[in-house]
């Protein structure tokens, strides 16, 4: 019960960051290797604002979502768009846009280890326990929980009730048929690539509130992000969600069971059954 | 990121054409030079002598897979640390020629493992896999050796000369070469060939797409397990974070590129310098690394897209020295491109489905 | 359920493809004799295209059998049809553009249904495209031919891999007249060989020399089957094609 509560209050929140990859790469179909950086980065910036005012690190997040925003679409502007621009195909602004970000991703440790250094990241925020069917779990996992699952059904709403939002789920569904509707494409796709950013950095100041962080960690969450995304379907948000609370509850049951230096072999043990048994995800689209 | 070409003789001839004798020719002689070396220098540069030797054999082998399949991966590192792991972890019980044939078939075993999970579904599968795999592997590494009731790090105990490992490296290189310079005369290069320009065709023609990957990719990542597994004694004591140190996918894929992915010898071509810049770098800036890596792979990829291969080949194309074909090898990369284009769209297309 | 003989190349039997809700073939069941050429016609949407891809082992199908000289080659994947004798051209052409017409040919006869390299195989690829009509043109690349040229190397490209049953998927089609004759004398010559062949064709002239007998489709089901002569002149197909006025 008790791998069932942490699994799926850790599930919870990492759904923001996979719907901030999900809206990178299904919208703005960039696969963004870069994500755990600009997730650490976020993690990183909150504590920053925490450890430097004393203020809680919720209000921090509303420093560190436009920051991150601005951040995110510049990188689209300036590195990514021209990609965009000289691939004659889907495939290969995909082989561009995996070669540049994991540039990127490099270029991120590497300003990340010049601002915080290579220390690990751990401060003590709402660790009060709280009480849920007996038992007692972390305030602040509860807490994070709470804020991600806003959050998320924001987002949700956003997409499905704006006008900004129908643009991009078009754009994620047909990008041809969305410019043919007099959607501007680029400026959904830069839009979605700088509000993934957003929902990732924040998704990774609310992990900070009770994971370990240091700035090498980025690849594991980058794919954690991805298998969860993959899990859900690539374009379906309800798969993320649903795929989110998967993941959770598989690695606090093998960080419970097993060891809890084997989180990544959770996730991979998921991606495995995915490739086996379904390959276009739990919600995805199969065709022929 | 372009196919790869192989030597453009029709590869339905059997035998060994002239120009394809002249070339293994010279290659034969840049060997014997090369394994010169330590008798001439010592010291530094032969330090630097077995950076460009080792980072040779891996960012080729890395070149005979992700060259023909346009697939990036990312997973070097899984496999040269599970080279090192292996003799680390069996000097004390077996032979060490043993240890390397078992690290080669380790790598081999892990690739399959992957390749037949992910290839068949899709390219893209494949390189997200390979991007966590390293990290993977050290997490199970460590995990292992804690329940095994050892250290982390293992004590590697050989005492062996500099120029050894120069001359195993270089080795290793040349098999590279001729395991690369054979697939690409077999039947093997000919189906990947065929792939690479159409998928589909290829599989109506009776290839098992699949599995030709696979073969392939199994061959590559052996390559860089018995490097890893050669490299092993030259530290007293491996420790998983060096072992799978991500620099070192991310360095092999920085000088394939660097030297271009067109030709066998382009990584050749890529690593030499980088690894003299690399030098220069990590002596002038040594907390700022990760950073400029990072910078030095966006530039490489923005202005040098097809490496110095490319550079090469455009400028003897203009100065036309190639003669009566001077449009030969600018036209077949421009076909390639058209080509890989127009595949990767339908890998994409393959993916979706 | 008919009994496999040894004349009999290809069964399908009650074969049925949909995607989704969309259904593109409906139990399909017909016999393709051995030397037989087989003309499989019908209104554009048909599912003739769909069933070609069902034979070749492109797609798999919802329901129902295939069988090649009895042997089940159901949803045993492309590659392994190939192997085991089906080879096709389709409906745009496919050419292996970086590279030369005579690797083009021979790709056809190395993995698949025959096995060949080196020399012979060189050899053999010259023969195949004497064949067709183009003793020449080995060391040219692809993108230099014209389309019917670029057709008959898809032609000899099938017929390298010396295959039990032939698919033309719409071959003769965008050819202007003077091609046309030449299609299909290459196609008549094929036959007089003893070729067993299926061609999905909308030339109608063609279907009616070159075709022993014709299979008739409409929305994904077989609604004629007989000679060209019968089908052609039957009223549910001329209602399929143009509707009722004219029927």
């Amino acid at each position: 019960m008790d791998i069932v509560i942490i699994g799926l209050l850790l599930g919870g929140t990492y759904a923001l960051m996979a719907m901030g990859l999900q809206l990178q790469y299904g919208v703005a179909r960039i696969m963004n290797l870069a994500n755990g950086e600009i997730l650490i980065a976020g993690a990183f910036s909150t504590f920053w604002f925490y450890a430097g005012t004393k203020v809680s690190p919720l209000l921090a997040l509303f420093l560190v979502a436009p920051a991150a925003f601005v951040l995110n679409w510049a990188i689209y502007r300036v590195l990514i768009f021209p990609l965009v621009r000289r691939a004659k195909s889907q495939g290969k602004l995909e082989v561009d846009s995996i070669l540049v970000t994991f540039g990127i991703s490099f270029i991120g440790v590497g300003i990340l280890l010049a601002i915080f250094g290579g220390e690990y990241l751990d401060y003590s925020y709402l660790a009060q326990p709280i009480f849920i069917f007996g038992e007692r779990y972390g305030l602040n996992r509860v807490v994070a929980f709470l804020a991600s699952a806003a959050l998320c059904a924001g987002l949700y709403l956003w997409l499905h009730k704006t006008r900004a939002g129908l643009a991009l789920r078009a754009v994620s569904v047909n990008p041809g048929a969305a410019s043919l509707v007099s959607i501007n494409v680029a400026r959904a796709s830069g839009l979605a690539f700088a509000l993934g950013g957003a929902v990732t950095a924040v998704g990774g100041g609310l992990l900070s509130m009770f994971l370990t962080f240091d700035v090498s960690l980025g690849v594991v969450f980058t794919l954690k992000a991805l298998v969860i995304v993959i899990l859900g379907g690539v374009g379906d948000i309800r798969g993320t969600i649903v795929a989110s609370f998967i993941l959770g509850f598989a690695e606090t049951a093998v960080a419970t069971l097993v060891d809890p230096g084997l989180t990544l072999a959770a996730a991979y043990i998921l991606f495995m059954v995915v490739l086996l048994v379904r390959p276009e995800g739990l919600f995805g689209r199969r065709t022929a | 990121m372009n196919a790869i070409e192989m030597p453009q003789v029709a590869r339905v001839r059997a035998g060994v054409t002239a120009r394809e004798r002249r070339n293994l020719l010279i290659g034969t002689l840049i060997f014997v030079a090369a394994g010169l070396v330590p008798l001439v220098f010592g010291g530094y540069a032969l330090q630097l002598a077995i950076s460009i030797a080792m980072y040779t054999a891996l960012a080729t082998s890395w070149l005979l897979f992700s060259g023909p399949t346009n697939y990036i991966a990312l997973s070097t590192a899984a496999f040269f640390g599970i080279g090192m792991y292996t003799v680390a972890g069996g000097i004390d019980l077996v032979p060490y020629p043993v240890l390397i044939a078992a690290a080669g078939l380790a790598g081999a075993a892990l690739a399959a493992v992957v390749g037949l999970a992910t290839l068949r579904v899709s390219g893209i599968y494949f390189v997200i896999f390979s991007l966590g795999l390293a990290e993977l592997v050290r997490q199970v590494m460590t995990w292992l050796q804690h329940v095994l009731g050892t250290m982390s790090g293992l004590y590697v105990t050989i005492d062996r000369d500099e120029a050894e490992y120069y001359w195993q490296l270089l080795s290793l290189t040349a098999a590279v070469f001729l395991v690369g310079w054979w697939i690409g005369r077999s039947r093997l290069g000919f189906a990947l060939r065929i792939i690479g320009n159409d998928e589909v065709v290829a599989v109506h023609c009776g290839i098992n797409t699949a599995r030709a990957k696979v073969i392939l990719f199994v061959i590559s990542s052996m390559f860089a397990a018995v490097a890893g597994a050669l490299v092993a004694p030259r530290w007293s004591y491996v420790e998983p974070v060096v072992a799978f140190s991500p620099f070192v996918s991310f360095q092999v894929v920085i000088m394939a590129l660097l030297g271009g992915t067109h030709r066998l010898w382009g990584p050749l071509v890529g690593v030499i310098p980088f690894v003299l810049i690399w030098e220069l770098i990590a002596i002038n800036f040594p907390n700022q690394t990760t950073l400029l890596l990072g910078v030095c792979f966006l530039l490489i990829v923005y202005v040098i897209p097809n490496g110095i291969v490319g550079l090469i080949e455009d400028a003897m194309n203009r100065r036309g020295k190639l003669g009566g074909s001077a449009s030969g090898p600018l036209l077949r990369a421009l076909d390639a491109s058209a080509v890989s284009v127009r595949n990767l769209l339908q890998r994409r297309k393959s993916h979706n489905a | 359920m008919p009994s496999a003989s040894a004349a009999e190349a290809l069964s399908a039997t009650a074969v049925s493809k949909h995607f989704g809700g969309l259904v593109a073939v409906e139990d399909m069941s017909f016999q393709l004799a051995e030397k037989q050429v087989l003309g499989l016609i019908g209104p554009n949407g048909s599912g003739k295209t769909t069933m070609m891809n069902l034979i070749s082992g492109a797609l798999r199908p919802n329901a129902g059998e295939i069988r090649l000289y009895g042997e089940a080659i159901t949803g045993i994947g492309a590659s392994r049809v190939a192997k085991k004798g089906v080879a096709r051209t389709f409906q745009l052409v496919r050419m292996l553009p970086a590279m030369t017409v005579l690797e083009n040919v021979a790709a056809g006869g190395v993995f698949g249904h025959a096995k060949r390299w080196g020399k012979e195989l060189e050899d053999y690829a010259h023969g195949l495209l004497r064949r067709v009509g183009l003793p020449d043109a080995g060391h040219a690349l692809v993108s230099a031919l014209t389309y019917i040229d670029q057709k008959r190397v898809e032609l000899a490209r099938a017929l390298a891999s010396e295959p039990k049953i032939l698919l033309l998927d719409e071959w003769l089609a965008g050819l202007n007249p003077t091609e046309l004759r030449i299609g299909i004398a290459l196609i008549e010559q094929l036959r007089t060989e003893g070729c067993t062949i299926i061609i999905v064709e909308h030339v109608m002239h063609a279907i009616r020399s070159l075709c022993d007998r014709c299979i008739v489709m409409n929305s994904g089901a077989k609604i004629a089957e007989g000679t060209p002569a019968e089908v052609l002149a039957d009223h549910g197909v001329i209602r399929a094609y143009l509707g009722d006025a004219d029927a």
